[in-house]
């Protein structure tokens, strides 16, 4: 499954090149004018049938959230940081790979015999355990700066699936399958991006070198269907998992362009494909808040997986949810014409 | 075939076998102890009772060797919509569990997961959730996690075991797997050695609940010496220097009134002749360990307590030195290999002024 495979490579932010060699090896075949441009995208074009005159732009980001080392203690032990929006609540116990050598270590934490303290413990009070018995022995095994991601296996749980970075590897993964499907009436700029996690870096010279007329952004978005937490029912309410991709309307990035965002409801609604909206009133932000603002602005829409317990280890997300990713927004770039975005 | 002393412990940590459900580990221990010992019991609570039988001319002395095999973990409390509200069999510390990954043992085993709202929802990141907010989550629609789960299901932690550098090994439930380890080690290290007492070493069940599995075994063994194998807490961030013990500067021996203070000599002389790295920790009361039951079965026992350094107790993720494991294991055989008839009394009480020598250690 390639969805395994892309949630198990490695490509914290700024270092997504694993991702990008496992991504050009499934579109190879299928694109022309592949480039790495100087961030690091994936910039490909999937030539149409010519039957429209669009540029059309759809951007998936490789990167995943991750740590870096900044430091050493006497004992061996690492100190780190964030590398992208991480709740140091899910950090301590939890397995990690540092570095290029993929080198296993955990996030240490006190006994609970000894501490019991329901403060949150700070990414600064944190340390990484390699087996390095000391300063010197940690040093030769790991520079400062090497990046750490989660160290979790990819799991299929029936209709859903959990692993880590589906934000956005599943994402990724529709934008492979649309440019291995049947062709579009239009030349489609495929971008696979860099640093999204750190403030949609990639997405934005992607954009400026792509010059797109219309732009669609595949991403993983939250979701958070546990049961009611009478206190903020709000929280249970910004997707639901299975009830289809999620098409945002607004988020803290972008007010989504009205006429995609009415050509995807409608697609989807004459296609008999499940969608549903992502309530606009939570945080988070993707690619199109970057490539919207483009130049003199271009035209984007999000259709996003919802997932479960995103930015952490063990994301779930529904296999059907992402398989009609992919669909509807096929169909609805079968349909797409230049009307669409004309002006009422 | 010698012991492969990580591979061993990498089995031992990956079965899952909280309190009261020792099964799993019982028959991984006993296929482990099958060739080192000659009889095998296991009495009414679980316990798994192995005896290898000494030299001497009977009726023989007998020492216990306990390690407790049960580990920490979770039974289902409620099924609600799919998702499962857990409660503690044990130690857990729920601060460490968030977007950990769990098996729940239903009428399948299903991987499951702890929920954590993501960073762009969480309304409060200063303070952990309590127990009644965290559910976990088997990716399955809520009629199929109904036909499969049912409330009082165990839940325990999905962590494969990690070979880290040097000698140290990350897994779940190294507390107290790395002591039944030893175990295996000294068993092992006996069949090349020759000793005139009885060996009985017991994997112990329920210590993290009650100390029960200990409490029993003792009383049905009756032992003359005892030496209770467990884990202490490894030096690391956050833990004091009087609490903490460097991992792989030695396995501790416990000294305290929870111990015998001959045996204690008696064993902390062995390790200087075998140039065994040991480190002394003082235990001021309760030891919280099986020792504590074993010292006052019967007419009391007298006890040892040897700990191994372990970092992140009662997480998924904790971490030992394999020399450390493997030093218990031969400090156990050498002291066990100089077991003689007039041990008890040279380990025992004296009277003062007479020299003569009591039997108040039997």
């Amino acid at each position: 499954m390639i969805l395994r495979e892309l949630s198990e490579a490695i490509g914290v932010s700024s270092a997504e090149d694993a991702v990008r060699d496992l991504i050009y090896e499934h579109i190879r075949d299928y694109v022309e004018d592949a480039r790495i441009d100087a961030l690091g995208n994936l910039i490909a074009v999937r030539r149409g049938t010519g039957a429209v005159d669009l540029r059309v732009m759809a951007a998936a980001h490789m990167d995943e959230v991750g740590m870096i080392v900044i430091g050493y203690d006497s004992d061996g032990s690492l100190r780190f940081r964030a590398v992208g929006g991480l709740d140091a609540r899910i950090l301590p116990g939890t397995r990690v790979l540092v570095g290029p050598d993929r080198i296993p270590g955990v996030i240490m934490w006190t006994p609970i015999h000894l501490n019991r303290s329901k403060d949150t413990v700070s990414i600064e009070r944190l340390r990484i355990d390699i087996g390095a018995s000391s300063r010197d022995s940690a040093q030769s095994a790991v520079e400062r700066g090497e990046l750490v991601a989660f160290d979790s296996r990819f799991v299929e749980l029936g209709p859903t699936v959990r692993g880590k970075a589906l934000d956005d590897r599943a994402g990724c993964a529709s934008l492979i399958a649309l440019v291995q499907g049947e062709r579009f009436p239009f030349d489609l700029h495929v971008a696979f991006t860099v640093q999204e996690e750190l403030g949609l870096r990639g997405a934005r010279v992607a954009a400026q070198s792509i010059e797109p007329d219309v732009a669609f952004v595949l991403e993983s978005t939250a979701c958070h269907d546990l049961p009611a937490d009478l206190d903020e029912p709000d929280q249970t309410t910004i997707t639901r998992l299975g009830a289809g991709p999620a098409i945002t309307v607004a988020d803290r990035s972008m007010v989504s362009d009205p006429r995609l965002v009415r050509h995807l409801a409608q697609t989807g609604e004459r296609e008999g494909i499940p969608f549903q909206f992502r309530s606009a009133q939570h945080a988070g932000g993707t690619d199109a808040g970057a490539i919207h603002l483009t130049r003199g602005g271009v035209p984007s829409a999000v259709v996003a997986n919802p997932c479960r317990y995103l930015h952490g280890p063990t994301s779930v997300m529904n296999l059907s949810d992402f398989e009609n990713q992919s669909r509807l927004l096929r169909a609805a770039w079968m349909a797409l014409t230049p009307a669409i975005l004309e002006r009422d | 075939m010698p012991l492969n002393l990580k591979d061993h412990l990498q089995q031992l940590s990956e079965t899952p076998a909280p309190s009261g459900h020792e099964a799993p580990a019982r028959e991984v221990i006993q296929a482990a102890w099958e060739p080192l010992v000659v009889a095998f019991e296991r009495d009414g609570l679980g316990n798994l009772i192995a005896t290898k039988e000494g030299s001497g001319s009977e009726p023989r002395r007998r020492i216990m060797l306990c390690a407790h095999m049960d580990e920490i973990g979770l039974v289902v409390a409620e099924v609600r919509d799919g998702f499962l509200r857990t409660l503690p069999l044990g130690g857990i510390d729920y601060r460490a569990l968030l977007a950990q990954p769990v098996l729940v043992h239903g009428r399948e085993v299903l991987p499951g997961v702890f929920g954590a709202a993501p960073p762009h929802m969480s309304r409060d990141r200063r303070k952990y959730s309590p127990a009644d907010e965290l559910w976990v989550d088997v990716g399955l629609p809520a009629d199929e996690v109904a036909a499969r789960v049912r409330v009082g299901d165990l839940i325990t932690f999905d962590a494969p075991f990690v070979a880290l550098r040097g000698e140290r090994v990350a897994g779940k439930s190294l507390d107290n797997r790395a002591s039944v380890a030893a175990v295996t080690v000294c068993l092992d290290e006996l069949t090349r050695r020759s000793h005139a007492w009885d060996v009985v070493a017991v994997a112990a069940v329920q210590e993290e609940v009650n100390l029960g599995g200990a409490a029993a075994a003792a009383y049905q063994i009756q032992p003359d010496l005892a030496i209770a194998i467990d884990t202490t807490f490894g030096a690391q961030n956050g833990v004091s220097d009087d609490a903490g013990y460097t991992l792989g500067d030695g396995p501790t021996l416990g000294r305290g009134p929870n111990f015998h203070p001959g045996l204690f000599k008696a064993l902390r002389d062995v390790a200087k002749e075998q140039e065994i790295k040991l480190q002394i920790e003082i235990l001021p009361g309760n030891s919280g360990t099986d020792a504590w039951a074993i010292q006052v079965s019967r007419a009391g026992v007298p006890t040892a307590l040897f700990s191994i350094p372990i970092r992140n107790m009662h997480t998924p993720s904790e971490v030992v030195d394999l020399r450390d494991i493997s030093r218990v294991g031969r400090l156990m055989a050498a002291f066990i290999e100089t077991l003689a008839d007039d041990t008890l009394d040279r380990i025992g009480w004296r009277l003062p002024g007479n020299g003569a020598e009591t039997e108040g250690t039997v």
